[in-house]
């Protein structure tokens, strides 16, 4: 991204990496996106990923595809996905395009995401430190 | 407003002197005129829910803001005595056709003391009579439609209550909501009901949605397929749905168009529903041992 403010931000937050959305992407943009938190999901060994799309007013077939393959890749490189934050009115219209997400699961917010990954023993507090 | 200057000036032309003629008549005869009418309405069963008090009381504001109407040609004064007037008699169950009925009433008396006045003067009488008329079919105009508007206000009121009682959302527990629907489910409440169901999930934070239908006597194709995308929805907002209280015949109905449920969460009754979700969130609900016997 070519200066201007980020329109994603990427965070790291114990195992967990945290990509939250600050508005809505085009496609160029999503592919670039999808790239980066591929990326880093390897440089620091995430084991959960959590896409925050709360700031997204609308949610279009590329994007939600996107979304898709980036919980797929994720899994391959060791990572669990869960996508936060679905604005009621972005979920009734996803589903009425008959677009969902997937075996991608969802929560409702940032908090119950983390929650999630913790059920599934994905996210721990700090990084896993290697074992002795 | 506008209007007055134009009436002083019809009234200054021959019109406006038949006119003020007229009104000093009905004046004059004020408490004659207005038993007469009393009389009439009672001998037409009209307003048999008001009591006579009360309809001596309404007759005479009604007769005193006719003859003023008659006499200014400015109806303004008359539309704010009958929506008031509407707003009382509406919720005792008074009849469109028993205000236009007194209404007319009152014009015909009025007119028949006209044709006694004048028996003998035939011209004048027709004079009178073409001054009242458009005046006095004015005002009847005026009462009716004042009264149907105010009705109609009243129904709207009541389809806006209904619409927000007919979905409501209830907390029972934290993070699980209870949606039970009783009535008849169409596509117009279908989509409310999504709607509010969605923006539940997310101000009460919930995971688990119960909706019940054991209220719901039918359900059609399109509405069948709402629920379904509704159940989805919520999935993607981070939510379970579980559906409970499908009678045989909706059952029936949702194999038969072959709405695909195998996504959905079905148990028979509110009852286990509530126990599945209760499960889903981790609440153990035992019963209190009684220490005391009986």
């Amino acid at each position: 991204m070519n200066g201007g403010p980020a329109l994603v931000s990427i965070m790291r937050q114990g195992s967990t990496l945290i990509a939250s959305v600050h508005t809505a992407l085009n496609d160029s943009e999503l592919v670039r996106f999808e790239h980066d938190l591929v990326d880093q999901i390897g440089e620091h060994r995430s084991r959960g990923v959590i896409i925050d799309v709360a700031a997204l007013d609308v949610i279009d077939s590329f994007a939600a595809l996107t979304l898709r393959r980036i919980a797929d890749m994720a899994r391959l490189r060791g990572a669990q996905t869960v996508l936060v934050g679905i604005q009621p009115e972005v979920a009734f219209t996803m589903v009425r395009l008959g677009m969902g997400t997937g075996a991608v699961p969802t929560a409702l917010d940032l908090e119950e995401g983390l929650a999630l990954l913790a059920e599934q023993g994905s996210h721990h507090p700090r990084p896993d430190e290697p074992e002795a | 407003m506008e209007q007055a200057p134009e009436h002083d000036s019809a009234q200054s032309g021959p019109g406006g002197h038949l006119l003020s003629q007229l009104v000093a008549h009905l004046r004059e005869h004020r408490t004659r005129l207005q038993e007469e009418w009393s009389q009439r309405i009672q001998q037409t069963h009209l307003l048999t829910a008001m009591t006579p008090q009360e309809m001596a009381a309404e007759t005479t504001s009604v007769y005193d803001n006719y003859v003023e109407v008659l006499e200014t040609g400015n109806v303004e004064a008359l539309q704010h005595y009958a929506k008031d007037l509407s707003e009382r008699i509406i919720p005792r169950g008074v009849e469109t056709h028993e205000v236009v009925g007194i209404v007319l009433l009152l014009r015909d008396v009025l007119a028949r003391s006209l044709f006694e006045k004048y028996q003998r003067d035939f011209s004048m009488l027709n004079e009178v009579l073409d001054a009242y008329e458009p005046a006095a079919n004015r005002i009847a105009n005026t009462v009716a439609v004042s009264f149907v508007d105010e009705r109609e206000r009243v129904i709207r009121q009541q389809q806006d209550a209904i619409r927000e009682l007919s979905t409501p959302v209830l907390p029972v527990r934290e993070r699980l909501l209870i949606l039970p629907i009783i009535g008849v489910l169409d596509s117009e409440r279908a989509r409310q009901l999504t709607e509010q169901l969605l923006s539940g999930i997310r101000k009460h934070r919930a995971k688990v949605v119960v909706i019940d239908i054991t209220g719901s006597p039918d359900v059609d194709e399109s509405v069948a397929n709402h629920l379904v995308q509704t159940v989805d929805a919520s999935r993607l907002m981070g939510a379970s749905v579980i559906i409970t209280g499908l009678s045989p015949k909706i059952a029936q109905t949702l194999v038969t168009i072959g709405v695909d449920l195998s996504k959905m969460n079905t148990i028979g009754d509110l009852q286990g529903g509530l126990e599945e979700a209760e499960r889903l969130l981790g609440y153990t609900v035992t019963r209190k041992e009684v220490s005391t016997s009986s």
